[in-house]
């Protein structure tokens, strides 16, 4: 179970990023909406370590892991998949899932975990990770570096972003499959509806705050309704 | 050979024992051992220090070994090594040199290395340079290669500097005729006060030659590194030459590729990028559970891979 103790975290000694969040996450499969640049990603790296709150606590199970950096949260059993898969020059496929893995993997491991996130395998096997793969290639293959982890705790920052629908509609089956079988927490930055519909609890962050938790039934009647579309627009609209 | 020497061939050329196939080994100056097969001569020159590897026309699957080691502190030797590769041949080249220093003097080996290939010969050669030793001598090695490819030959180098060598300056040299293709891949990584100069030249010469020069360097410590290209395109032919490299610590490094044109259908692409190792990649594999230092040495090992 992952606690977040009033973490907040802020640019400038001034500006707020997270004020004084506080939410416990020990459902299966857990999303975090919200309005973008309302905080999501940032809280994101704040429970991986890549960015150091200016205050509160982190617990995990139990645990204070405040202090921890990204390799020691890595080796409790965080895992983190970026929003913008990174490119390496040199590194292969195979090479990013065994350093993922811990251990020495066969090609037939390997292949297992890529058809998993629906890569035809054999062929991915040897491939460098960079520009010559799509943005929907890169981005399964960052989630089957995080299968091949199968920690307690994995954070996925919007799978969705920058693929095709038609990309996105298998990965949804992807999520789908990894909510059935991985034990363990998924949390999802997320603003897919098909997301947030198989979502054990939703946490919706708008403007740096927790605005609501709760099952889908109780938050996203709420989330349809409220305006978070354009307020320009909406002014438009009311004139 | 004594194990020092041993240890230097299995670094430079991958050679436990005696390789199979024809092969020279020379050691401290001097050559220890030499075979030749039906189809591959080995003969000591004459006029100057170095052999002639004559390989006869039709030639398929052979290979030549022709490392040199140095264990002697302060041997310092010119080298020259000639290739006749006869047309329709198809062989593997394996040079390389390793100096092992625990003396105060400098060790030095120029290889001055010259191929000649005939119609359609098909060469791939493979080049390692390694240096090592606990002494305050410099160990220094400037290659040459000069490369002549006549009508439809093709020739792949692989050149890998990865430790030890605190000055080197290497210099490779082509000409190609109608149908030529070169290929030439540089690995190079230089720490402490090292230094490292590339200098390439290359003339395309006959319509639709290829070449494609491919550098990828890791510049640590205080070293430098330096990278010159001048790429003629003096017929319908296509060039590609790029110079990557990671720079680290108070290194420095410099890429100056030149390419000229000729001709009007002269195609010439250069890319070079310098730079240091993105955060980003050391805070992924940072996620995956490694240290920030196990990280750095992956995406290293990755880079020159």
């Amino acid at each position: 179970m992952l606690e977040l103790k009033n973490i907040s975290y802020e640019v400038d000694g001034n500006k707020e990023i997270i004020k004084d969040i506080s939410v416990k996450i020990e459902d299966h499969f857990v999303a975090i909406t919200g309005p973008n640049g309302g905080g999501k990603s940032t809280l994101a790296k704040i429970i991986a370590g890549i960015v150091t709150p200016t205050g509160g606590q982190i617990l995990l199970d139990g645990e204070d892991i405040t202090g921890l950096n990204i390799t020691e949260r890595a080796k409790k059993g965080i895992s983190f998949a970026f929003q913008q898969p990174v490119h390496f020059k040199g590194l292969t496929v195979k090479d990013l899932i065994t350093i993922a893995a811990g251990k020495p993997m066969s090609v037939t491991e390997i292949c297992q975990i890529l058809s998993e996130v629906g890569l035809c395998a054999r062929e991915y096997v040897n491939r460098e990770i960079n520009n010559s793969l799509s943005g929907g290639e890169l981005k399964r293959i960052e989630i089957a570096m995080i299968k091949a982890r199968g920690t307690k705790l994995s954070i996925f920052d919007e799978p969705e972003a920058g693929i095709d629908l038609w990309s996105f509609n298998s990965l949804i089956k992807v999520f789908e499959k990894m909510r059935d079988e991985i034990n363990g927490t998924i949390l999802i930055i997320s603003h897919q509806e098909r997301i947030l519909n198989i979502a054990d609890k939703i946490i919706v962050i708008a403007d740096g705050k927790l605005e609501n938790v709760g099952t889908k039934e109780e938050v996203l009647p709420g989330l349809l309704h409220k305006a978070t579309a354009c307020s320009t627009l909406v002014e438009k609209n009311e004139r | 050979m004594d194990s020092i020497q041993k240890n230097l061939l299995a670094q430079v050329a991958d050679l436990h024992e005696v390789p199979e196939g024809a092969y020279n080994i020379r050691a401290n100056g001097a050559g220890v051992s030499r075979n030749t097969t039906a189809n591959i001569d080995i003969v000591t020159k004459t006029d100057k220090d170095g052999i002639d590897i004559i390989i006869k026309p039709g030639t398929k699957n052979e290979s030549v070994h022709i490392p040199v080691v140095l264990s002697q502190s302060g041997i310092q030797e010119s080298v020259y090594n000639d290739f006749y590769i006869g047309e329709d041949a198809d062989v593997t080249i394996v040079a390389g040199c390793g100096i092992h220093n625990c003396g105060v003097d400098t060790s030095k080996h120029a290889g001055i290395h010259t191929f000649y290939l005939e119609k359609n010969a098909k060469v791939r050669y493979v080049e390692k340079h390694y240096g090592e030793g606990d002494g305050n001598g410099e160990n220094i090695m400037d290659p040459v290669t000069i490369v002549h490819l006549a009508e439809n030959a093709h020739l792949e180098m692989e050149t890998t500097q990865i430790k030890g060598i605190d000055s080197t300056i290497r210099v490779t040299k082509g000409d190609l005729a109608e149908g030529a293709f070169l290929e030439v891949r540089e690995k190079i990584m230089t720490h402490g006060k090292q230094y490292a100069k590339t200098d390439f030249a290359i003339d395309m010469n006959g319509e639709n030659c290829k070449c494609n020069l491919i550098s990828r360097s890791v510049a640590k410590g205080n070293s430098k590194q330096e990278f010159f290209s001048v790429m003629n395109g003096n017929a319908a032919c296509s060039g590609h030459s790029e110079c990557d490299a990671i720079i680290m610590d108070g290194a420095c490094v410099t890429a100056s590729p030149q390419l000229t044109a000729n001709n009007i259908d002269a195609n010439l692409i250069h890319e070079a990028a310098i730079g240091k190792i993105a955060g980003e990649q050391l805070i992924k594999l940072m996620t995956l559970g490694l240290t920030e230092q196990e990280a750095e040495e992956q995406i290293i090992q990755g880079f020159l891979k």
